[in-house]
């Protein structure tokens, strides 16, 4: 916004209107209304890691974390999203460069190792089904699927973005627009990097120690 | 555990669990309803198609990105909503006066359930909220200066979204039947082995859609206030109604998302049998109850809060005063905002907390009445000493000082656990919040309705209906609820549908009388809009700013043009355009620019009607329609990503033109 000096004088008239046209600049609330749904995002996550504190312990005679996770799978998941996390950053900077190539390409690895990780949760979804470990069982795997899930459903989600992405850098280059829309997919994938290390944390690590 | 697929027996691939059964052809009640509801529908869908109207409402309304278009469907969709509310409450309230002495009433249990719940989400969700919304959206833009919010399209799409809930929840009128669970439907009752039918069902869809919608527009605002305000509008100069505002969207954003995570979990106990709230494996109910009122404490501060800033604007416009406090009247607001997660537990002393968490609870539920006495003071001291004018806004104001001065005191009454022991769930608690609902949220939306009526449509309402309304309002309220203290101090609980004790019968008669003269007042309420419409020549405001008030929106014309204004204005105090007054500000006359707009765009109405379809689909378990829908909603989602192009410009001459037609409009007003 721009600064006006305040007129204090009295009789004499100030600058009551801008003669200018003052147009804010197209995409100048981005940035903070995406952070500020980022933020509600959270707070669905924060209600999800809630349920599964309160309801965590309740395993109704049913298998325990100690039963069921297997911690290497899980660090090697968690390296996945942390790559990914690095490569989303090398796709920034080769934005920052005006590179359309490039930038798309980091895009691509983004994307794969995004793959990768959900992958490696299916399969670790699908081992504790089988092993009888359902949603149904128990509040505790309620809980741990829906958090876990959530996060998940999220990267899903974040995948169809980022190709899309990918589909209209390739159309339309490194407009402003675009770049606006890279910025945002940046902080929503970072965000579920943060939100994973929560995860990994509260859920598996301190699961452990149950 | 309960398996769905129990349920699912009984259901077929095309059409789920939907059948003619599901049709309420043996409720001669529900027979009758529809019987008038599709008359109505079909002579307003006749009028509509007779006078051509389809295109016009299509371009100019349906799809148009105008905040202020936007905030006036807002209004028009609570309005409807409240008739349908309302209906329930008059029901309600003639079943309780009648079943007494061994008469059953004329509503059967079933029925009765599904009324009083569909009165409470209808109320607060399709009534209190768009209304609120939709005063927010038409006046903060007009008030910062702007020309129009920071999404223009994602306002239009959190409209569509919230009619598609409200939508949905209409439906559950004639297909199938609404949740019978109490308005925040606490599980197990609502859990799948209490409550199998759609109901449930149709409550949790209608509400997650409607959900999306206004966190959208939470955030929309909210951008809107920090990012698009006018040259010299700092923080502490904005008009109160827009701080008011401010909070009531940082509240938005930072309750629905639990609502949307606890509901989703019901969803999942529902559809999948997973455990959260169920009585074995492990589930816990009460955690829904916490949660849910986690989002539903800052809920009634988000009604609240916009409410207390019509009344501030009303009050210092009236007074013809600056608003006494400013400074404290801001950080009353705000040390609501944040009090207002502190306090959800007062909503459930008996759940067995022990003494220190009540104590923690009550305490901090009484700390909230003092910001809000402080802003009762700043609003009793800005009339101190003013020329007072009893224009109808100004008389909605006294009515909600008087009115909510009660509502607060018996909530403090409220806040003290071992009294909240003997009032939990009695009528008292009913009668305590429809107190600070009625005779706060909706007084206040009334007086911003008549406060900016003639800024949205450029005529006044009509006084005389606007006052008979006034008093049916007012004394139909004190008529049907101090009945309700009385009968809530002697014990009797809320959502009873039959009573034993006859002595009890008076107080719902009269309560039930109070009811009858609120239906005269929304009647008259409905014909002073008639009236108006009719008188509008004789009731014009040419100048823009018909009560002499002293905020930026009364700077343009009414109604405002597309763009607001031609000019983007710039401020030098609070009350700004009171301060453009004072200094002999003139309305530039030439040099106008051309405007940079955003362009209409049919894809919110179109997002909106697929999550209908999909929220039907689940709804019924019509897998198909759901996933269908589902996909369809994605695939049109990301094709309106692929249009860049969402805006246009405004020519000066056009500008130019209307800005003439602006002068001489205020040149005729001077000679009349």
């Amino acid at each position: 916004m721009t600064s006006v000096a305040t007129a204090t004088t009295a009789g004499e008239a100030p600058v009551f209107h801008l003669e200018d046209e003052h147009a804010h600049a197209e995409g100048g609330s981005t940035m903070l209304g995406f952070w500020v749904y980022l933020m509600s995002d959270c707070l669905i996550f924060a209600m999800l890691f809630a349920a599964y504190g309160v309801l965590g312990g309740n395993f109704a005679a049913g298998p325990a974390p100690k039963d069921l996770f297997d911690l290497p799978l899980v660090a090697l998941n968690t390296a996945m999203l942390l790559f990914s996390s690095i490569t989303y950053g090398f796709a920034m900077l080769a934005m920052a460069r005006g590179q359309v190539r490039p930038t798309q390409l980091w895009l691509a690895v983004t994307a794969l190792f995004g793959l990768a990780f959900l992958s490696i949760e299916l399969y670790e979804f699908h081992h504790m089904i089988a092993e009888g470990a359902t949603p149904q069982r128990s509040a505790f795997l309620s809980a741990f699927f829906t958090l876990v899930g959530t996060h998940g459903l999220h990267v899903t989600f974040g995948l169809i973005w980022l190709v899309t992405l990918m589909v209209q850098l390739g159309r339309y280059g490194l407009i402003a627009a675009n770049r606006r829309r890279l910025m945002c997919l940046s902080l929503f994938w970072h965000f579920l990097d943060v939100i994973w290390i929560g995860v990994f944390t509260v859920v598996y690590l301190l699961g452990m120690l149950r | 555990m309960t398996d769905p697929s129990t349920a699912a027996a009984a259901t077929s691939f095309l059409f789920g669990r939907l059948s003619w059964q599901s049709l309420p052809f043996h409720e001669p009640i529900l027979v009758a309803t529809f019987a008038v509801v599709a008359t109505g529908g079909i002579a307003l869908v006749g009028a509509i198609t007779w006078f051509r109207l389809w295109g016009y409402l299509w371009r100019e309304w349906f799809t148009s990105v105008d905040h202020k278009k936007i905030g006036i469907m807002y209004m028009v969709l609570g309005i409807v909503m409240l008739l349908r509310g309302f209906a329930d409450a008059i029901m309600m309230r003639l079943q309780q006066a009648m079943a007494f002495g061994g008469s059953e009433g004329y509503l059967p249990a079933h029925h009765y359930d599904q009324i009083f719940t569909a009165h409470g989400v209808i109320m607060i969700f399709f009534v209190a909220m768009p209304l609120v919304t939709g005063i927010m959206n038409f006046v903060v833009p007009l008030q910062i200066g702007a020309r129009d919010v920071s999404f223009p399209f994602l306002n239009n799409f959190s409209f569509w979204m919230t009619v598609g809930g409200a939508v949905l929840v209409m439906m559950s009128l004639f297909v199938g039947e609404f949740a019978k669970t109490g308005w925040l439907a606490y599980p197990p009752l609502s859990g799948i082995t209490y409550s199998p039918d759609v109901g449930v069902d149709y409550y949790i869809w209608g509400l997650q859609i409607a959900g999306v919608g206004t966190t959208l527009s939470g955030i929309n605002l909210l951008c809107t206030i920090v990012k698009m305000r006018a040259p010299g509008m700092t923080m502490m100069r904005l008009p109160v109604f827009t701080w008011t505002s401010l909070c009531t969207n940082v509240l938005i954003v930072a309750a629905f998302p639990v609502l949307t995570a606890v509901l989703a979990m019901l969803a999942l106990d529902r559809y999948v049998g997973t455990n959260f709230f169920t009585n074995d494996f492990g589930g816990n109910p009460m955690m829904y109850v916490n949660l849910i009122w986690i989002w539903g404490h800052p809920e009634v501060y988000i009604l609240i809060l916009p409410a207390f800033g019509i009344f501030s604007e009303v009050t210092s416009t009236f007074s013809g005063k600056r608003l006494f406090g400013y400074t404290s009247m801001v950080y009353a607001t705000v040390v609501i905002t944040v009090l207002s997660y502190l306090v959800w537990l007062h909503h459930f002393f008996t759940m067995g907390s022990g003494a220190s968490v009540n104590s923690f609870f009550g305490i901090t539920t009484m700390i909230i009445s003092i910001p809000t006495g402080a802003k009762m003071f700043n609003w009793l001291f800005t009339m101190y000493r003013g020329r007072i004018r009893f224009e109808l806004p100004m008389m909605w104001t006294l009515a909600f000082m008087l009115t909510f001065v009660i509502g607060g005191m018996t909530g403090v009454l409220l806040a003290v656990p071992p009294a909240d022991f003997v009032l939990h769930n009695s009528l008292f608690l009913v009668a305590h919040f429809h107190n600070v609902i009625i005779g706060g949220v909706l007084f206040g939306l009334f007086a911003g309705i008549s406060f900016w009526f003639p800024k949205a449509f450029g005529f006044k309402l009509d006084p005389f209906w606007g006052k008979l309304s006034f008093w049916f309002w007012v004394t139909g309220f004190y008529a049907a609820f101090m009945p309700l203290y009385v009968l809530g101090l002697m014990g009797v609980t809320r959502r009873l549908r039959v009573f034993d004790d006859p002595s009890l019968q008076i107080w719902f008669v009269i309560a039930g009388f109070g009811a009858f003269l609120i239906a005269l007042g929304i009647l008259s309420f409905l014909i002073q809009i008639g009236v108006s419409i009719m008188r509008r020549e004789q009731l014009r405001d040419t100048t823009g700013d018909p009560w002499d008030a002293r905020t930026l929106e009364w700077a343009t014309s009414s109604p405002p043009p597309a763009y607001n204004f031609a000019f983007t204005p710039v401020v030098h105090d609070n009350d700004a355009w009171w301060d453009m007054k004072e200094r002999g500000y003139r309305r530039p006359l030439a040099g106008f620019k051309p405007i940079h707009m955003p362009k209409n765009t049919p894809t919110g109405v179109i997002l909106a009607a697929l999550s209908v379809a999909l929220g039907f689909g689940l709804v019924w378990y019509i897998w198909w329609l759901a996933a269908l829908s589902f996909v369809a909603i994605l695939a049109v989602a990301i094709a309106h990503t692929f249009d860049y192009h969402q805006s246009f410009d405004i020519p000066a001459d056009e500008v130019a033109r209307t800005e003439e037609a602006r002068t001489r409009l205020i040149a005729e007003g001077a000679r009349a």
